[in-house]
């Protein structure tokens, strides 16, 4: 039986090259998930997911699957460290930027006093587009907030503190200026009335269900708890079709909703934060597209990433 | 609601930046330094109208109406260092860039150009003559810097002369957009009510406001960065005095 040669891993600052922390008898299996909560014993302050332990000063940090002496490092391990600053956990970031927009239209399709002129309070509007917009965009975010509690699993465990900050702002501030229109008592309801509004929420629904059915299959590929990334493929289910066409449906359908509700409400507010959702949408597919091309060979020629055949 | 846009005479991080370029490449840097030289002539033709016009009518009030259209020209022409910076030939972010010549532009056309009655207030001579002699200096510091002969006192020009240049630009701004104030409130320039089909409205009064008020958290952060720079640059320029 051979002997265990125990690491030693010692943590500096990389400003100051100072020596944050020694340990000693380190397991060579030790993951770096493990030594950071090693290191989050000798300062609480930092809990492992604020933790970055890096090779280099500069260089990337290191992943918590990364094992010991698989590392480039002699029995002596140097670290540095880098405070990542307050976190917060996926579960928490989608729940607060999903509760906020849902939570503030209804203050504004109620209308509440101070928000429009005083005779207006508490007053409904008469069109019925106006309803149906709140209903809409409710069930949207409603749809949301289910979604992220039981269906989505995520890869990273947190998010850091001021990002939350401001894409709340975002969601919260462009939830409050698209409301206020809809439900002002100045609203001009769609031009080609009730067929407009029709049309467009029928396109809503199917893109909704779109949506949550794309949100279910990819949960799915990572049912066993595996972490590996896999080739999503179309299923029984109509609305996952779209994969033989692109490889984040999920986004085009969330344009298409976005832009149905346009359609529906007829409000250049909402126009805007749907073109700035779909940029931001396209860059997000684009990035995960080259990604599947080029850890998969067999990754289907046909597929663009956000738009069949265009984009 | 749109974003808070502002006009100083800064033009902050470009610069140790463009002085550590690793080179563009022959044909850009020549481009660029063709560029520069015209903005360079440009704003001194504007400065020589000035001059001019200041001994001719014998006073400094009104002397916009001489140099309207050069400024507005090479103002302008600025907007093509957003291209120079996402083609990659400069090497400064296309955001910060993007946004201090678009609150440059802004000033130039959206507040000095379409309000007609500000534009004999003297505020705006005050910007004009800021914009001026930072932008002659500043865009003959890239000339030099291209051709890797830049003279200490261009560079000294450049990082010191904005401690007086800056506060003069900025106040020159503010009281020009609230001279505005009252005319676009009167007359609803740019502004959209409800009701309407787009259902979509927008206050340009309340705007420009907003744009006022931004100028309180930015500057002070532009302007100490700029400070800071100077510590930086010209601290390292005393090993080598007249670099030539």
């Amino acid at each position: 039986m051979s002997r265990v040669t125990f690491f030693e891993v010692e943590i500096l600052d990389p400003k100051t090259k100072g020596q944050l922390c020694f340990l000693d008898k380190v397991e060579p299996h030790a993951t770096i998930g493990e030594i950071k909560c090693l290191f989050h014993k000798a300062y609480p302050q930092w809990y492992p997911s604020r933790q970055a332990l890096k090779l280099d000063p500069k260089g990337k940090a290191l992943k918590d699957d990364e094992i010991l002496q698989n590392l480039p490092v002699g029995t002596t391990a140097t670290l540095y460290f880098k405070d990542l600053g307050p976190q917060v956990g996926w579960t928490m970031v989608f729940l607060s930027e999903y509760a906020g927009p849902l939570f503030i239209y209804l203050l504004f399709y109620f209308r509440l006093p101070y928000i429009y002129r005083h005779k207006h309070a508490f007053t409904s509007s008469p069109y019925p587009a106006v309803t149906l917009a709140c209903v809409c965009h409710s069930i949207h975010y409603i749809k949301r907030l289910v979604e992220t509690i039981f269906v989505h699993r995520f890869s990273h465990g947190t998010m850091p503190l001021r990002n939350i900050v401001r894409n709340c702002l975002y969601y919260w501030g462009f939830a409050a200026w698209l409301a206020y229109y809809i439900n002002h008592p100045l609203y001009t309801p769609p031009y080609y009335g009730n067929k407009q509004v029709n049309y467009a929420l029928a396109m809503f629904v199917i893109c909704q269900a779109g949506n949550f059915s794309i949100n279910l299959t990819l949960n799915n590929l990572r049912s066993d708890g595996s972490k590996a990334r896999k080739i999503p493929y179309p299923t029984k289910n109509p609305f996952t079709w779209l994969f033989f066409f692109v490889s984040c449906p999920n986004y085009t359908y969330e344009a298409g909703a976005w832009f149905s509700f346009t359609i529906m409400t007829q409000c250049v507010p909402v126009g805007l934060f749907t073109l700035i959702g779909f940029i931001q949408m396209t860059i997000w597919a684009k990035g995960k597209h080259y990604t599947y091309i080029r850890e998969f060979k067999e990754y289907p020629d046909l597929r663009m990433p956000i738009i069949p055949f265009l984009l | 609601m749109a974003a808070p846009a502002k006009g100083t005479s800064r033009t902050a991080q470009n610069d140790v930046a463009s002085i550590k370029k690793k080179g563009p490449g022959a044909l850009a840097t020549a481009y660029l330094v063709i560029y520069n030289v015209v903005m360079t002539a440009g704003w001194l033709v504007i400065a020589v109208g000035l001059v001019r016009a200041y001994l001719s009518k014998g006073s400094y009030h009104g002397l916009y109406y001489s140099i309207e259209r050069p400024l507005k020209f090479f103002q302008t022409g600025a907007l093509l260092e957003i291209l120079h910076c996402a083609v990659g030939i400069v090497p400064s972010s296309v955001v910060l860039t993007g946004f201090q010549v678009m609150s440059r532009v802004f000033l130039t056309w959206a507040v000095t150009h379409s309000v007609r009655e500000v534009q004999s207030e003297d505020s705006v001579l005050l910007f004009v003559v800021a914009w001026t002699v930072t932008e002659i200096i500043r865009y003959s510091f890239y000339t030099f810097s291209l051709l890797n002969h830049l003279p200490y006192l261009i560079k000294w020009a450049r990082y010191t002369l904005f401690i007086v240049l800056y506060p003069m630009g900025v106040t020159g701004e503010l009281l020009t957009i609230y001279a505005a104030l009252p005319y676009v409130q009167k007359t609803g320039l740019y502004s959209v009510t409800l009701p309407n089909k787009y259902n979509f409205s927008f206050d340009y009064y309340t705007f420009l406001i907003l744009v006022m008020v931004s100028y309180i958290p930015l500057f002070p952060q532009l302007y100490f960065h700029m400070m800071r720079q100077r510590k930086k640059v010209l601290a390292s320029g005393e090993e080598h005095q007249k670099s030539n």
